[in-house]
């Protein structure tokens, strides 16, 4: 395999409370290559969107990024100037956020929004016509009318258009996508799937989907990373890692799903409470939750093979599936 | 805001306004004694004298017809006479008023000035030396007699380190030719560059006097506003498109954060119009507030009256302008 | 039974924000400043070294102890143009200060929880009325209205107390109004009116008490600018009147006189700068304490 277009090796963000420094993210290792659509999963406050504003550079003030390498086309963006950050934000990794009625800014039109990113990375023809080109792209009707309107005059599903059409503005080369389909209604969101696909294809787009949407993974991203308590604890095919979990958080995310084709199957939660990231000690994080668990899991474990191209962070990876 | 409580406001405005002339034509009624005889106090009036001033000031009416005057004349901006000038309140007023309007225009701007990159620099800096101090300050702003501020100012500026005059507005030898009545503006029409900068060098102790206090609640809420804003997700978004630093914080965050500090800036200037007595009796500052004060003295009870009137009703439309400008400024309101 | 020690028994909410106040060192200090000017302004007559209306020209505006020349034993902090005690003018002037902003702010308190209580819980035309009044008030700038009605009322401290109640109630009057409209919706006073409680019962025994920390607060918020109100009027001569020493008329003398004499005129402006900075920070410091919203974020 060539070299990946973002490959993250042992990256440890920090936050400082009053109980002591908080590793919101903790010697996380990924690879994303060029055109691959990558699914991150977890939940609230495993680190997911920590992870990849710590790409971004964006991990706000006190937080900070303490370790770690983070490569992009080779180069590390942890020792880029801050104008050669912002140079590569938007143009070469861009973002999307959730909520769009909260990402876009509720004073400036969606015009504004859309031409500023264009004529801060010096995208070349007339922003005016590019803008109205983008708009169309995501099926924004009338367009060019439709520039001077402010964010709270669109319609929810237009909105979370406008602003994925605002991401790509740039051609950005890595699209974090963070949950950019949820509050969407399901044609709107098929159509922005849809895109995002077209794009892989046609341009090479590279594509993290963090997401709580198990579906959509299984749909869109032929690979999957499984995020728990600030580390990353599963990583492989899709199929694979959904047909057979080679960790138990997984395996207790894959059990707590109704599924299509079993609609009887009990569903189970997992028991037990995430662990307090400030208090965390060296041991596996899920030791407290895992019916697995032996004394070993109190000891480090590192991320290691268990099979068909995947990692698991346990060292019962072989027992955890039939 | 929305729509419904700018037109809940107009509607209100009539009421206030109202109730703001009953209050300053019921001030009236507090005055001891007769106020004829106050007037005619220094005078040999005799009796008849006095009776026909009673039936000049309608004081032999029923008190809401005298009202329904007092009210009607006050809309057609017929105070009555200044005593002590012998000139009509109205006339004696409108000549003050350019040197009070210039004095709290430009100490606004002094405000703004100040205000605008402190608060925006401690939002951006958090818990930094300059945030701790800039907190410090707007405590010691807000707890500190504006005269006597002024008196400091005059202590070590003009009288210690002689930069600028102690008080007035224009040296003998630079007056110019009446034009608007702002100094700023009629030094510069007569191409008289030299007055201008005296002018200005009267204008900056009062300026400052009243400015600062104002700039230290000012950049107070924009430091909150704006740390608020900062910590938005389109301030993310923003800065996840590569935008520059500048872009970001000035146009992205400083135009919402603005929305507030516009209103809060609003109320705070009509706060300056009371602040303004204090300042131009320290500073000996011809205008308006200091011929109230003046007025007092000499028991010039109708130029009194028209200037609370005129000050309240300034205040009240300056409160008004305060939530249009709110519903202008913020885009979800739609006019 | 276990036989661990016993819990200590749970602190009530105020006893709770006492402590919390405690721990705050500034707050702290600023209310150790604010009570000795308490007991300054209290005895006055017993700790001014002077009489502060003995007036002697032969000590005008002689010097603070610490200066060069033409000081005069005894007298400490100088002497004004008429040759009175600056420092015996200024224990006195504590009492007028504080005396007039303790009197202000708690006839304005009563009759603003009063009005409050009644506009918030009847409704009706009682809050058309105090509401209309509410905004009026609010419609004159500060200064201007006291200024206004001092002017027709004549100077002097009762009128003073007059001109800055008829304002301050407002600002209680707004917060207990809020407070009253919010308590209505409870269930402690839906089943007072179930139990067929009279409006003056729910009002004054179920509500009031709820409603009393945060009038607290803004007293002691009021207190404050009432200083600065009083102090203001004061030095534009429309206050107490002479002899007695009010720190804003002291202001006022020493203007003539900034050149050869600066003492006559900063030391008073200092004192009140003192008194209200201690007093801002105190009530910060309370509000900090009685407000559980802010104390669970911080």
């Amino acid at each position: 395999m060539s070299e990946p277009l973002l490959r993250v090796r042992d990256l440890r963000t920090v936050f400082p409370t009053r109980r002591g420094p908080l590793a919101a993210a903790d010697g996380v290792d990924f690879d994303i290559a060029e055109g691959e659509a990558l699914g991150v999963v977890g939940e609230s406050g495993s680190g997911k969107s920590v992870t990849f504003l710590s790409v971004l550079g964006l991990v706000r003030p006190p937080g900070k990024v303490e370790r770690g390498e983070i490569l992009f086309e080779g180069r590390d963006l942890r020792h880029l100037s801050p104008q050669e950050l912002r140079a590569l934000r938007g143009r070469m990794v861009a973002l999307a956020m959730q909520d769009a009625l909260s990402a876009l800014n509720p004073a400036l039109t969606i015009g504004t929004q859309i031409t500023e990113t264009l004529c801060a990375h010096a995208i070349p023809g007339d922003p005016r016509d590019e803008a109205v080109r983008l708009l169309t792209r995501v099926g924004i009707p009338d367009a060019a009318r439709r520039l001077g309107d402010y964010p709270h005059q669109f319609s929810g599903g237009m909105r979370q258009r406008a602003m994925i059409a605002i991401s790509l503005s740039a051609r950005p080369r890595l699209l974090v996508a963070d949950e950019p389909t949820t509050a969407l209604d399901v044609t709107i969101r098929a159509q922005v799937l849809d895109l995002l696909d077209e794009l892989r294809a046609e341009q090479g787009l590279a594509v993290a989907m963090i997401t709580h949407d198990l579906a959509v993974v299984a749909e869109r991203c032929p690979r999957v990373m499984v995020m728990y308590a600030g580390q990353v604890v599963e990583t492989g095919p899709t199929a694979a890692v959904i047909a057979r979990p080679r960790h138990p958080y997984t395996r207790g995310l894959m059990d707590s799903l109704p599924r299509l084709e079993d609609p009887d199957r009990p569903l189970h939660a997992i028991p037990g409470q995430v662990p307090d990231l400030a208090t965390v000690d060296e041991g596996c994080r899920f030791r407290n939750r895992c019916a697995l668990a032996v004394a070993a899991c109190a000891q480090p474990v590192a991320l290691m093979p268990a099979g068909d191209a995947r990692l698991s962070r346990c060292i019962r990876a072989a027992e955890v599936s039939p | 805001m929305s729509l419904s409580r700018v037109l809940e406001r107009l509607v209100q405005l009539p009421i206030v306004l109202l109730g703001v002339s009953v209050i300053v034509f019921g001030m009236m009624a507090l005055t001891p004694g007769d106020p004829v005889e106050i007037m005619l106090a220094d005078q040999r009036a005799t009796e008849e004298q006095a009776a026909s001033l009673r039936r000049d000031l309608g004081l032999d009416r029923p008190v809401i017809e005298r009202f329904a005057i007092f009210l009607g004349n006050a809309a057609t901006g017929d105070f009555g006479l200044s005593f002590f000038h012998r000139r009509p309140v109205f006339e004696v007023i409108a000549e003050r008023l350019p040197a009070t309007i210039e004095l709290t225009l430009v100490a606004l701007l002094v405000a703004v000035v100040v205000a605008v990159p402190l608060g925006v620099a401690a939002a951006v800096k958090r818990d930094s030396w300059l945030d701790r101090a800039l907190s410090a300050i707007s405590l010691f702003g807000v707890s500190l007699p504006g005269f006597w501020f002024g008196i400091l100012l005059i202590l070590l500026f003009a009288v210690h380190l002689g930069w600028f005059p102690v008080g007035g507005r224009i040296p003998f030898g630079a007056e110019v030719p009446r034009l608007t009545g702002f100094l700023l503006i009629d030094t510069l029409a007569a191409g008289r560059p030299d007055a201008f900068l005296r002018a200005l060098s009267h204008l900056a102790l009062p300026a400052i006097t009243l400015g600062l206090p104002t700039a230290a609640l000012l950049a107070r809420v924009i430091r909150s506003a704006m740390a608020e804003v900062l910590a938005t997700d389109y301030v993310l978004f923003a800065e996840a498109k590569g935008l520059s630093r500048r872009r970001v914080l000035f146009l992205h965050a400083l135009k919402n954060a603005l929305i507030p500090a516009v209103t809060v800036l609003a109320i705070e200037t009509g706060s300056l119009l009371g602040g303004n007595m204090i300042v131009e009796t320290v500073f000996g500052w011809p205008g308006l507030g200091r011929l109230v004060v003046e007025s007092i003295f000499a028991r010039n009870y109708p130029l009194v009256q028209a200037a609370v009137l005129l000050y309240a009703v300034t205040y009240v439309l300056l409160n008004f302008c305060a939530d249009l400008l709110y519903a202008a400024l913020n885009p979800k309101v739609r006019l | 039974m276990s036989a661990t020690t016993a819990e200590p028994p749970p602190l009530s909410p105020t006893a709770l924000a006492l402590r919390r106040l405690a721990g705050n060192r500034t707050a702290v200090a600023a209310s150790v400043v604010v009570l000795a000017f308490v007991l300054l302004a209290i005895l006055a007559p017993w700790i001014a070294p002077h009489d502060p209306s003995d007036a002697d020209l032969f000590r005008r505006l002689c010097a603070p102890a610490w200066a060069a020349e033409n000081t005069e034993p005894g007298y400490w902090l100088g002497c004004d143009a008429l040759g009175r005690d600056i420092l015996s003018r200024l224990i006195f002037g504590a009492r007028v200060s504080l005396s007039v902003a303790a009197l202000v702010v708690c006839i304005a308190a009563v009759i603003g929880t009063l009005a409050g209580l009644a506009a918030g819980y009847l409704r009706g035309w009682t809050d058309t009325i105090v509401s209309r009044l509410v905004d009026t008030l609010l419609g004159f700038p500060y200064l201007v209205f006291a200024i206004g009605l001092m002017a027709m009322m004549g100077p002097g401290l009762h009128n003073i107390v007059l001109a800055l109640v008829l304002k301050e109630w407002v600002f209680t009057c707004r917060v207990v109004r809020g407070e009253t409209l919010a308590a209505r919706e409870q269930d402690y006073v839906e089943a007072a009116r179930a139990l067929g409680c009279t409006p003056r019962h729910i009002m004054l025994r179920e509500i009031l008490p709820n409603v009393l920390s945060p009038v607290l607060v803004v007293a002691t918020f009021r207190m404050a600018y009432v200083i600065i109100m009083e102090a203001s009027l004061s030095f534009l001569g429309l206050g107490v009147q002479p002899p007695t020493p009010s720190w804003g008329s002291m202001v006022a003398d020493g203007r003539d006189f900034l050149v050869d004499a600066w003492w006559v005129s900063t030391l008073p402006g200092l004192c009140i700068l003192a008194l209200v900075l201690s007093i801002n920070l105190a009530s910060q410091g309370m509000r900090d304490a009685f407000d559980p919203r802010l104390h669970q974020s911080s």
